[in-house]
């Protein structure tokens, strides 16, 4: 009973200083980041590059067929009731609130964010970073805060392609297989779906953008510096990505109603 | 402190690094307990021990990667430990290091791997930078692998190429953390060539840890014997080869057993082969 108790204190204070230990270091990134803003843009740019080109194709296939889902349910329930033409209402606000950020995020941690963890963690692996470090160059500085921003930057642009090409998707289903009338289709969206909404999605983006980049990041600068380590914090990522990324859903969601 | 300093300053300029009772632990492991050493200006010093013995940790601890726990390291009297993180890596631009695999950048070509200290801490235009780089690769034989990714090299390549980007910022002092280790005898003797040459033409300090008795005895100066987190022997290579002490004889003269056991420690043989330890 006392060996348990004196467990449960003990995790919950190993717990404690590595959330410590992870917010200073998301401050540490923070305060590194406009000046890598301004003086190496060309760092950032290729990061960006790298996490949105490697995420892109896969985005836009997933956004596809999660809009023609969304449609074909849609569209199954509305026809009940007659109200086959709000089947691409219900698919513009799955996607723009919910399904665009937090599909792209989930999406993005499985590509963008193992990749920069096994990056990272095996330049670690490989003496890299000490090697920077040697050369009296700042790793945090010079290889975490440009694939930081990288991601935070993507995550936004990539979260909407995800919208754009889902009700893309819906629209093949709704109008060319079912067809729905194509006027009535889009003018209901449009009457419909607010800018608040669509800034609920873009809100929900640059915070999962944060989160999922500033994890895959941390995951690799704290890879305990071997091939088992290197998987393990890979694995690592998606998990604590998703399921961070799942909380924080529903905090914004709650708040903005 | 400060009294240390002006002593080591004013009695004797030659040396560069000073190592006072140092100690180092990891876990519950004394890596180092009580270490001594130091480090002369213009010569080529070796770290030699058994695998296990912290060379590699040694070097981590003078570069200041690692705190040590007590003791102190001076450099040119200075005590490490002092420095803010600006002085420390003004103090690590006297420094160039090679690691054993080399640590180059795979992102980068090999090229821009010898570049990139120029391209972070100098303004330098491009066409001065080409020459810098170009001049540096010739210097280890690679100037037509310029344009190579380090995927590309074979291990002996890669270890020049870090070795020209070691000395591309002109260091004071190169440590080199076991370059000989895995090279075919071409390559190795490169770059045992390459230590002594470096070391005379550009008037800096050499470090070498190295387990490698020949080839170290052929190149170092002087040489540091580490046991047991301590020095066991110091001296030239001729001193440690001819001396006295069991441990040296075996290190130097490759025995499987001596003072450094064949044995790891372990419970009696027969009892544990007749099971009576589980007892």
């Amino acid at each position: 009973m006392k060996q348990t108790f004196s467990d449960i204190r003990n995790n919950l204070v190993e717990f404690l200083r590595t959330f410590g230990a992870f917010q200073l270091f998301f401050l540490r990134l923070v305060q590194h980041s406009p000046a890598i803003l301004m003086t190496r843009p060309g760092l950032v740019i290729k990061q960006v590059h790298n996490a949105g080109a490697q995420s892109l194709v896969i985005i836009m296939i997933c956004g596809l067929f999660v809009g023609a889902v969304l449609a074909l349910q849609a569209y199954s329930n509305m026809s009940k009731f007659n109200a086959e033409d709000w089947t691409g209402v219900a698919a513009a606000f799955a996607l723009v609130k919910e399904l665009g950020p937090v599909m792209t995020a989930l999406l993005f941690a499985g590509r963008a964010g193992t990749a920069l963890t096994s990056e990272i963690g095996l330049m670690k692996a490989t003496d890299q970073l000490s090697a920077m470090e040697m050369m009296a160059v700042n790793p945090v500085r010079r290889v975490l805060v440009p694939r930081f921003l990288g991601g935070v930057i993507a995550m936004p642009f990539l979260a909407a392609i995800f919208s754009a090409v889902g009700l893309y998707g819906a629209h093949l289903i709704g109008v060319e297989v079912f067809q729905v009338d194509v006027g009535s289709f889009w003018q209901q969206i449009q009457l419909t779906v607010e800018i608040s909404d669509v800034n609920e999605g873009i809100i929900k983006s640059v915070v999962f953008g944060i989160a999922a980049s500033l994890i895959a990041v941390w995951e690799g600068y704290n890879t305990v510096p071997t091939a088992e380590g290197v998987g393990r914090a890979t694995t690592r990522t998606v998990v604590i990505t998703a399921i961070t990324v799942l909380v924080f859903d529903f905090m914004i969601t709650a708040a903005m109603i | 402190m400060t009294g240390l300093a002006e002593e080591t300053l004013g009695e004797n300029s030659e040396k560069l690094i000073e190592i006072r009772d140092l100690k180092y632990s990891r876990g519950h492991r004394a890596i180092f307990d009580g270490l001594n050493l130091t480090i002369r200006r213009g010569e080529i010093t070796a770290l030699m021990g058994p695998s296990g013995t912290g060379k590699t940790t040694l070097l981590r601890l003078i570069t200041r990667q690692l705190i040590p726990q007590e003791g102190a390291i001076y450099i040119d009297g200075v005590d490490i430990s002092t420095f803010n993180q600006t002085e420390l890596y003004e103090m690590r631009q006297r420094f160039g290091m090679l690691f054993q695999n080399g640590a180059l950048l795979t992102d980068l070509t090999v090229f821009e791997n010898v570049a990139f200290p120029l391209r972070e801490h100098t303004k330098l235009s491009n066409r001065l930078i080409r020459h810098i780089v170009l001049t540096k690769l010739h210097a280890v034989g690679l100037r037509g692998a310029a344009d190579m990714l380090p995927a590309q090299l074979s291990g002996g390549m890669a270890r020049r190429v870090a070795l020209a980007r070691a000395m591309v910022m002109d260091p004071e002092i190169l440590i080199y953390d076991e370059p000989f280790v895995g090279l075919d005898p071409i390559s190795l003797g490169v770059i045992v060539r390459l230590v002594r040459r470096l070391n005379d033409a550009l008037g800096i300090t050499s470090i070498v840890v190295s387990h490698d008795v020949e080839e170290i005895s052929t190149v170092a100066d002087r040489s540091f014997l580490l046991s047991d987190g301590k020095v066991a022997a110091s001296g030239s290579p001729d001193e440690l080869r001819t001396a006295n002490s069991e441990l040296v004889r075996q290190f130097m003269h490759g025995m499987a057993d001596g003072p450094v056991a064949f044995h790891f420690q372990a419970p009696g043989y027969e009892e544990q082969l007749l099971g009576r330890d589980t007892e």
